[in-house]
């Protein structure tokens, strides 16, 4: 769902567009809607989620209707519409991952965490969620970080615990 | 030791550079096919080698590229499928990571034979890893002359781009992909017009798999023919297969088509046999779209001969006894899997993935899933199995893409194998909670 009513007004520095115009430039003349998604991916990257805003700056950018970004954003799972925690784990729920493990892994970080999935922790470091297949069956169970989107191969409750541990002193920083 | 094609080079050192790929005989097949032969010559060798797309369908890549549409003044483009989404497929990872310039080179090779100036690599946005690892390759062949204008001064121009999708497993189909490389949703086309003839923007466009790409280089090396000496009748050279589940040595592996499917389950070679010492209950061949076969199936066909991995063996006896090599995601179940559990499962990522542009999918894999859920806990009627079944014949061919029947086969499968697991479920409820229903009379 998207949040509609968060409207800061977003205004990119300089350096993402340039990368946003370079992007433009891998594509035919007329054609810089190709551009939405690896644009959307750099603006999450900065800014944590996709406000309806900096949707907004970027249809302006791309020249495209608004709705052209909303339907977008709202189709692909990688795209957040709310606020998440700075790390957001996204542990493969599918088949493969399930039949090593990959349901006890999600109740630990659950329990762990002490949010249910989706939600943020009070001090707004962790959220968490289940995903779909993420193509690394042979290592699972596996989760992911984004926004450079990290792997974490074959998870164990250790392993969730060393890197709760890291992300927290990496956070301090 | 089986014969290596994409994987040869795989232990050398530094094998992701471009010094270290080149080193190894790597871009020879481009500067054989630019500075000696024309752009038919390539198709050419590459319908010789009966080399089949390693995307799933398996459909002939020579052929596939001689169905490209030649209009004049109107560019032609090449679109690799990196989306690499079909649960148990994992070996365009392996390939992209490992050796990215077994991409690019294809890809220039591919290219060059279709005259595209302009290429495009879609990967999944959440192998963001794997797009700067392309990205970084793509520069190397570049500062080399592989790349840009006027490649090894032949005249021929080519730009290559890597570009993201956003988690959207549907985006693997090759329509879909197109609109989502145009920037859209991914919805799927209706076909006809088939993207060889109406593509990206409307232009003619062929979409390989990332493995279908990376094999074109050897071809031109070597020779169609000698490709096609390789594997077994129709079934020629190669095939990465990925292997995950209950195995003692999950992985991607390079096997010659035509590998007994026992040996690769249970050699040393390969996956090393069950984990834990237990037995082997079933395997998903060939992604999880693939119909699910009991163990005693997939060691054997119903008329009693060794099953191999080819596309022929697997799906010997049709959907009644056999399956499909698909993507080559083998996926193996142990004794102690639930085959309830693992169809709701899949179920679930059908509904969570279909666009939604198709009533039948839409709203049939959510049925599915729901009715799969109440089974696996405890609350399903022995009616509800004959409803999946009923639904699965409403889904299977009335959608735009086969999304409808990658949903459909595995629960029809997993009923058609295991009903008396499904059943149990029902007739059981408190035990099913508790226990698994075991190997029962599937096992070898
Ligand atoms: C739902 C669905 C998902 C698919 N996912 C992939 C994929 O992730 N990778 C892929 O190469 N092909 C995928 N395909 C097959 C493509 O549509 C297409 O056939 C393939 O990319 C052609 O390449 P090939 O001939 O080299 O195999 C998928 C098809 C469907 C219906």
């Amino acid at each position: 769902m998207l949040r509609i009513h968060d409207t800061t007004p977003v205004k990119f520095h300089e350096t993402l567009v340039e990368k946003f115009r370079e992007i433009v430039g891998r594509y035919p003349e007329g054609k810089q809607k190709s551009a939405l998604l690896p644009i959307l991916h750099l603006a999450q990257a900065e800014y944590g989620w996709l406000s309806p805003a900096t949707m907004d700056a970027v249809a302006v950018f791309l020249s495209i209707k608004p709705i052209e970004v909303y339907e977008v954003a709202t189709f692909y799972t990688m795209f957040f519409l709310n606020p998440q925690g700075r790390y957001v784990l996204e542990v493969c729920r599918t088949g493969p991952c399930c039949l090593v493990g990959a349901e006890k892994i999600m109740q630990y970080l659950e329990q762990k965490l002490g949010v249910k999935e989706g939600e943020v922790t009070i001090d707004g470091l962790f959220s968490w969620r289940g995903v779909e297949c993420l193509a690394a069956c042979g290592m699972g169970p596996v989760l992911q970080i984004g926004p450079n989107y990290t792997f974490y191969e074959n998870l164990t409750e250790q392993g969730i615990d060393t890197l709760i541990d890291e992300l927290k002193a990496k956070s301090q920083k | 030791m089986a014969r290596k094609i994409l994987l040869e080079h795989i232990q050398v050192q530094n094998i992701n550079t471009f010094e270290v790929y080149r080193s190894k005989g790597g871009y020879a097949a481009v500067e054989k096919a630019i500075k000696t032969m024309s752009p038919e010559a390539v198709v050419e060798e590459v319908k010789k080698s009966g080399l089949r797309g390693r995307g799933g369908a398996g459909f002939p890549t020579g052929m596939k590229w001689s169905f490209l549409a030649k209009p004049d003044g109107i560019p032609r483009y090449l679109v690799c499928n990196g989306d690499e989404s079909e649960p148990g497929t994992f070996k365009d990872r392996f390939l992209m990571t490992h050796i990215p310039h077994a991409l690019i080179e294809g890809m220039i090779v591919a290219s060059y034979a279709l005259g595209a100036n302009t290429s495009y690599i879609y990967v999944r946005g959440e192998m963001m890893p794997q797009i700067r690892i392309l990205e970084k390759a793509i520069i190397e062949a570049k500062n080399a002359g592989f790349l840009g204008k006027n490649i090894l001064g032949s005249g021929y121009d080519l730009e290559l781009y890597v570009q993201p999708g956003g988690g959207a497993y549907i985006c693997g189909e090759e329509t879909a992909l197109l609109e989502s490389l145009e920037g859209k949703r991914g919805n799927p086309r209706i076909k006809p017009p088939f993207p060889a003839i109406a593509g990206l923007y409307g232009c003619p466009t062929v979409v390989n798999n990332v493995e279908t790409i990376a094999a074109t280089s050897w071809i031109i090396n070597h020779g169609g023919d000698e490709y096609a000496k390789i594997g077994l009748e129709r079934s020629t050279g190669t095939k990465l297969i990925s292997a995950s589940g209950n195995l003692n040595k999950p992985g991607v592996y390079e096997i010659e088509l035509g590998l007994p499917v026992e040996e690769f389950i249970y050699s040393d070679e390969y996956c090393g046999g069950i984990a834990h010492g237990k037995r082997l209950k079933a395997v998903v061949a060939g992604g999880s779209s693939v119909p699910i076969l009991p163990a005693k199936l997939i060691l054997k066909t119903a008329a009693d001969t060794a099953r191999l991995m080819t596309y022929e063996s697997l799906s010997d006896g049709g959907f009644a006894t056999g399956t499909m090599l698909g993507s080559g995601g083998f996926i193996a179940l142990d004794e102690d899997a639930c085959i309830v559990r693992n169809t709701w499962n899949f179920s679930r990522f059908y509904h969570h993935e279909s666009c939604g542009q198709c009533s039948p999918c839409r709203e049939g894999t959510g049925w599915m899933e729901k009715i799969l859920h109440k089974i696996e806990y405890g609350h399903g009627t022995l009616q509800d199995i004959s409803l999946l079944e009923e639904i699965n014949k409403k889904i299977e061919g009335n959608t735009i893409c086969p999304l409808g029947d990658a949903a459909a086969w595995p629960v029809a499968s997993a009923i058609r194998h295991f009903r008396d697991e499904f059943e149990w479920h029902v007739n059981e409820p408190m035990l099913s909670q508790k226990n698994n229903y075991g190997l029962a009379n599937y096992g070898a």
